[in-house]
């Protein structure tokens, strides 16, 4: 086993975890704002990739797919959090949960219908085809591009929650939202918009593994396992948590994959099963 | 959004013929007094993953099975005794395979059992069958099936297996001296599709550099293709099934391995070429069943091309709904023969049946059922030399039916 392929095994798993970062981080945010368990996360996320595929198809470009079906999907959010999950705010923390679950099967059979259930062709956007040499091995140009984008958006992320006087509402309303009606901040629009970025970022990871994976209805159901894996890992809530947790997962399944590699799926939740011991609140999680 | 439109119509199609079977089966339940009345009735069980990743393959299993069940009936059914095909949702899952393939048996009384998707499903299936005394025939590739140990007189199996598939993939695209890897779902189907390849290699004199077990409904395969790529083989060998085989090779192309190695896969799957598009699977060589294409040459399957389009808005049969057809026809056929339903009379008909519906003569090998065909090798078209949106494959070879490209009745345990 030489150092070359360590090394480019490495690279994949960091590759690998920028991808789960971006599916994890939509779940960590609204359950860390809101303590909304959001299991359609999953569904949301394969929604986003048949809109991303729709947009597409009607401009011709699979820029504006990345542009707006995060969007659009993010305002859907938005009125799935208004018109549904909203009533249920200050019951048990199960009623959502059932709830998300519930529509996440909605949304499943909705785009088996619409769209049939054998998967539809979502090709690599032309100018990002092809792979670079890294001196270790060669690697998927797309893939490099998915590692720059989660890193720009992780970017803006932060830049959002820390520097602007939204985040900072958001951050005082994830601790204390009664105080916050206090002082006369509107809580449910704060809510309401971390709710519809959650979904967006869903759907933006969505519209990246498009090109990498068959777009089929059934897409998301690993994702939501995984997206849970991570924040758990990661403590739930925390976003710098379900970062390194993403990353971590994503060079485990790597280095498993180089030696058991038939061990690579359950390599995460032995992973999530070692940190729940340790450290039963994950990574970067606060004790309740 | 033409893939969209059609995947559309295939659905609402695939599901009315879905409903029928439910609503007859359900009817059954809600009047035991007709079921009685009804005895005349032959009924078909036919379980099937309805739902999980490859309802794409079952449901084409389903309209298949339910084309030779109308064409029979249409001819006035079995001595004047009309044909049913109950449908039930497996969903991939032996366990529930098993208590429908029951429930078929003990409350819808079923005469016979047809379908299964998935190797180890089809072995559920296939204890419940062989206990009860009931006739199955699978429509899933399998080689322990052929075994000594998992055989009973009841069993037929009239898919490909694993060794001939194979074996005839191998003669078509490995050559003397070729280096070959090896990526394999890490369960009953991946395993027996490596040991074939790997039977057919020693044969041939092509080295193994490498194998990769993956798990099973593995989304992102980014992690072994380093390894893969360190092997430096000519030819890389998937050998999994559904979306892992769409998705593997998607990654696989993605990596540029398709610029230094030969993509083989056992079988190379019609639905998966058409949820991935052509560019992913251009050059791709790998068996068959069946493919529509076959029609040119083959006046059966021109015939069994045709019914299938009359009755499905001008679409074609795909490989696995091939087996659909190909299965619950024998089984009919070999009925026909006997004059009814008796278990032991329709035994000695399969046996003694030739029988060719839709891909030149079969026939099941009397000491283990296996059903004896041709093998097709095809190569996946790219875009440009696609005549229509199903010109997908060239037809690499036909590989005539020959107990050749079988393990022989002493080597599965039989004796001579």
């Amino acid at each position: 086993m030489d150092t070359e392929l360590i090394l480019m095994q490495l690279f994949s798993g960091v590759a690998l975890g920028a991808i789960l970062v971006i599916t994890a981080l939509g779940l960590s945010i609204i359950f860390g704002m809101l303590g909304v368990v959001n299991f359609a996360h999953g569904a949301l996320f394969m929604v986003g990739a048949y809109a991303g595929l729709w947009v597409a198809s009607l401009t011709g470009s699979f820029w504006w797919g990345l542009l707006v079906a995060p969007i659009m999907i993010g305002a859907f959010g938005m009125i799935i959090e208004f018109v549904l999950v909203r009533p249920l705010y200050g019951r048990s923390i199960d009623d959502p949960l059932l709830l998300t679950f519930g529509l996440g099967y909605v949304l499943v059979e909705a785009v088996r219908i619409i769209f049939g259930s054998d998967g539809i062709p979502f090709p690599t956007p032309p100018q990002l085809i092809g792979v670079v040499d890294l001196g270790v091995g060669f690697f998927p140009i797309y893939r490099l591009f998915v590692i720059g984008l989660v890193i720009l958006v992780l970017l803006l992320l932060w830049l959002g929650l820390e520097k602007t006087r939204f985040g900072l509402i958001v951050r005082a309303g994830a601790r204390d939202p009664t105080i916050m009606r206090v002082l006369g901040v509107d809580i449910g629009k704060v809510w309401l918009v971390v709710f519809g970025l959650g979904v967006g970022l869903a759907a933006l990871g969505g519209v990246l593994a498009g090109p990498m994976r068959s777009v089929n209805p059934e897409m998301g159901s690993l994702v939501l396992a995984e997206a849970f894996v991570v924040t758990v890992i990661g403590g739930l809530g925390s976003l710098l948590g379900s970062i390194v947790a993403g990353l971590l997962v994503g060079i485990a399944i790597s280095m498993t994959a180089l030696f058991a590699p038939e061990m690579a799926t359950i390599v995460m939740f032995a992973l999530m099963a070692v940190v729940l011991l340790i450290r039963p609140q994950g990574l970067f999680g606060k004790l309740a | 959004m033409t893939e969209g439109s059609r995947n559309i119509t295939r659905q609402k199609l695939s599901r009315r013929s879905v409903l029928a079977g439910f609503g007859a089966g359900a009817s059954y339940l809600a009047m035991p007094w007709v079921a009685r009345a009804q005895d005349e009735i032959i009924r078909i069980g036919f379980p099937t993953p309805l739902t999980g990743p490859f309802a794409a393959e079952a449901r084409d299993q389903v309209k298949c099975a339910a084309l030779a069940v109308k064409q029979f009936n249409d001819k006035g059914g079995i001595n004047g005794r009309k044909v049913e095909l109950l449908v039930r949702d497996d969903k991939l899952n032996g366990g529930e395979a098993a208590t429908r393939t029951l429930e078929l048996i003990e409350k819808d009384k079923v005469h016979a059992i047809v379908g299964a998707l998935s190797s180890a499903v089809q072995l559920a299936v296939n204890e419940v069958t062989r206990a009860r005394g009931i006739i199955y025939v699978s429509i899933s590739q399998s080689d322990t099936i052929n075994e000594v140990k998992d055989f009973s007189k009841y069993t037929f199996h009239e898919a490909l297996n694993p060794h001939m598939t194979t074996a005839a993939v191998a003669r078509h695209s490995f050559k003397k001296g070729n280096k070959v890897a090896h990526l394999v779902a890490d369960y009953a189907y991946g395993h027996e599709m490596l040991r074939g390849f790997k039977r057919a290699q020693a044969q041939i004199g092509a080295e193994t550099v490498g194998e990769i077990l993956h798990p099973f409904g593995a989304a992102d395969y980014s992690t072994f293709m380093p390894r893969l790529r360190s092997m430096r083989p000519g030819i890389l060998c998937i050998s999994n099934f559904g979306r892992d085989q769409a998705n593997s090779i998607k990654q696989a192309v993605d990596f540029g391995m398709k610029q230094q190695m030969k993509i083989v896969v056992p079988v190379l799957l019609h639905n998966q070429r058409l949820a991935v598009g052509p560019d992913v699977y251009e050059g791709v060589v790998g068996g068959a069943n069946y493919y529509w294409g076959l029609e040119s040459g083959n006046p059966s399957a021109k015939a069994f091309n045709d019914a299938y389009r009359d009755g499905n808005r001008n679409a074609i049969p795909t490989d696995y709904g091939a087996y659909g057809y190909t299965g619950v026809s024998s089984l009919l056929l070999a009925m026909q023969a006997a004059g009814g339903t008796d278990t032991e009379k329709v035994i000695t008909a399969l046996e003694d049946l030739k029988y060719d519906v839709a891909k030149g003569p079969q026939q099941y090998r009397k000491c283990d059922h296996q059903s004896v065909q041709s093998v097709l090798v095809l190569e996946s078209k790219k875009a440009a030399s696609m005549k229509s949106e199903v010109d997908l494959f060239d037809i690499v070879a036909n590989e005539p039916a020959s107990t050749d490209l079988l393990r022989s009745c002493s080597e599965l345990g039989f004796p001579a």
